[in-house]
């Protein structure tokens, strides 16, 4: 299905409020990964909001979609989206990483409802993806499983083992992203180690890659209806181009931005950027949407 | 009791190891349809593979790629399936020590570690393939059970324990042929609690692994030769390890040693150390084991008399710590 304009607009607003509690809740933590939870946000307004088949009131059902945040540093955004969703309650936002919160950098499965694994060991996500997508295919159950990778854990070896096996597995039932914003803490990720040509290199190990713009919603469906209507054998792989920081000026495309702390005017400049991001992004809507 | 199948003392010769273990999950793959089993390129060493051949749908072989197989178990178990990993020992505790950590364990997910070629079982391949620091490894991990079975009874009776328990396991059993120590399963195995060998009351020898089997040698020729009673614990639950056994023998006999195939820091001995320590009870102790260095290349028996840690290293400890004295006054100079 197409996305509607209307649909495209609701998604928008979600993702600017959900970039909002984000930016909320670094403040209130005094720091955290931003950079990196602003560029995987609209992936995950986008899974959580039109796609994933989960149900708050049961929130283990067994049947249900499966999301591996393997960038588990994006803690920080992925909670505001369980929060916003129902999952958690809403106060806990406002302790994040305080001692003995339940919400710290790297979100616990077992301590957050709705989070599918503990990640934040990176290079993790992907085989733990890859085990439910299998567990589906041994239980006879239909869900899928998709995965959020960082680019730069993409250095670690594990993935490039979890890549082989999905394809000699055939795990057509796991989609996978790349957030790929091209920053990691100690530069740019081509200057740390350099992941290019990073499409071929999916291709190669044997996914179908779909390169789009990780900010643009439209894509972002489009990409994730081309994998659910995938008919191969072969699993699909989304890279998503996306920039670190991105709504918050002062951070945008800054890997200096991976972690950061915010006082109150930077927090109230980040506010006002995001503001005219929301701007932006719905005139785009509005202009390209049908 | 995951249970069915019993066994007789002429399997107990004619199956390594590995291949009761093999016969155990085969059994258990049979009764619960939840149970899947992952091996990286060691199908056959480990055994696992025979449960491949009965259920290949229900079989993962990820190729040589421990880190992934733990990964992927981690995110089956979450999906509510019981996977059983097997590959050598060395790698289960090391290659793959970050997602053992952090899928398996944080998570606390229900998964089980079935790791072959323990110790110095594999004694040609070099220290490369001998795994000599995974029950310390394994032990300082929450949420990890550890066990360390004598023989193939034990190891079928600690497998459908770790099918019957929730939570992480690391089950660690040597290559080849254990010697036998028990001839069926009936013998009262327990998680957690020790099994005695033989009564004594003049000194503890605890022991796991193959050498529990070393231990009730030593125990029975130091009876015949030297009129020793010496109790024989084996303990072959690692984690948790029974504290009760190990404090009634610092009672009992004042006097304990402690074997095993492994490095003396971090594994048996250590965890029996720190029950004496903490028990605050004067007793005379040894750690037989690997003295913090590399073991040498040979056979299994081989190295296991070089280091000390045979019925002959055991015989000649007990001699030792029999001279000895634990603290019954203020005259701290008074021991051998």
């Amino acid at each position: 299905m197409p996305l509607s304009k209307q649909e495209w607009l609701a998604l928008e607003k979600k993702a600017n409020e959900l970039r909002r509690l984000c930016l909320d809740t670094t403040f209130w933590a005094g720091s955290g990964h931003i950079g990196g939870g602003m560029s995987v946000m609209d992936i995950l307004t986008v899974l959580y909001h039109k796609y994933l088949n989960i149900k708050v009131e049961d929130p283990n059902w067994a049947d249900r979609d499966r999301l591996i945040l393997s960038k588990g540093h994006a803690g920080i955004a992925y909670a505001p989206v369980l929060v916003d969703k129902g999952f958690n309650d809403p106060e806990q936002l406002k302790t994040f990483n305080h001692t003995n919160s339940k919400m710290g950098i790297h979100l616990d499965s077992n301590k957050v409802v709705g989070v599918d694994a503990s990640t934040g060991s990176l290079g993790h996500g992907l085989p733990i993806a890859l085990g439910t997508a299998l567990a589906a295919r041994v239980q006879g159950k239909n869900y899928k499983t998709y995965c959020i990778l960082g680019d730069g854990e993409c250095d670690e070896g594990s993935n490039w083992e979890a890549a082989m096996a999905a394809v000699q597995f055939k795990a057509t039932n796991l989609i996978s992203f790349v957030d790929r914003n091209k920053c990691m803490i100690d530069g740019r990720t081509e200057d740390v180690m350099n992941l290019e040509p990073f499409c071929d290199k999916w291709s190669a190990f044997g996914f179908i890659v779909k390169e789009i713009d990780g900010q643009n919603i439209k894509e972002l469906t489009e990409a994730i209806d081309f994998a659910l209507e995938n008919k191969t054998d072969k699993p699909v792989m989304i890279v998503a181009n996306t920039i670190k920081g991105a709504g918050i000026d002062f951070m945008e495309d800054d890997y200096r931005w991976h972690y950061g702390a915010l006082d109150e005017d930077k927090y109230n400049q980040a506010k006002a950027s995001l503001d005219r991001y929301y701007e932006k992004r719905v005139a785009r809507a509005e202009k390209e949407g049908a | 009791m995951a249970g069915g199948l019993t066994y007789t003392a002429v399997d107990s010769t004619a199956l390594s190891t590995a291949e009761y273990y093999g016969k155990a999950l085969c059994e258990l793959g049979e009764q619960h349809p939840e149970v899947v089993a992952l091996t990286a390129d060691l199908g056959k060493s480990t055994k696992i593979g025979m449960f491949g051949e009965k259920f290949p749908d229900r079989f993962f072989n990820v190729g040589i790629a421990e880190q992934n197989m733990f990964g992927i178990a981690a995110g089956m178990a979450k999906a509510g399936l019981v996977p059983f990993l097997s590959t050598f020992s060395v790698f289960a505790s090391l290659r793959s020590a970050d997602q053992l950590h952090t899928d398996i364990c944080y998570q606390n997910v229900n998964a089980k570690i079935i790791a072959t070629h323990s110790g110095t079982s594999f004694g040609q391949a070099g220290s490369t393939h001998h795994a000599i620091c995974d029950m310390a490894v394994c032990r300082s991990i929450p949420n990890l059970t550890v066990i360390c079975p004598a023989d193939g009874m034990e190891t079928v009776n600690a497998v459908r324990a770790a099918y019957d328990n929730f939570g992480p396991y690391y089950i660690r059993i040597n290559r080849g042929f254990d010697r036998v120590l028990y001839p069926n399963t009936d013998y009262g195995f327990e998680v957690g609690k020790a099994v005695q060998l033989h009564e004594g009351t003049d000194i503890t020898v605890i022991a796991c692994g193959s050498c529990a089997f070393q231990a009730l040698q030593a125990a029975n020729f130091l009876d015949s030769a030297d009129g020793l009673k010496v109790r024989v614990l084996n303990m072959h639950t690692i984690k948790p390890i029974d504290r009760e056994a190990i404090l009634k023998a610092v009672m009992d006999t004042r006097r304990i040693i402690t074997v095993e195939d492994h490095t003396v820091i971090g594994g048996l001995g250590s965890a029996v150390a720190e029950v004496i320590v903490e028990s605050g009870k004067g007793c005379a102790f040894k750690q037989l084991g690997i003295q913090d260095k590399f073991a040498p290349i040979g056979l299994h028996e081989d190295i296991m008399s070089i280091l000390g840690i045979d019925s002959n290293g055991i015989i000649d400890a007990v001699r030792e710590v029999m001279g000895k004295d634990f603290e019954l006054d203020d005259d701290w100079d008074d021991e051998v």
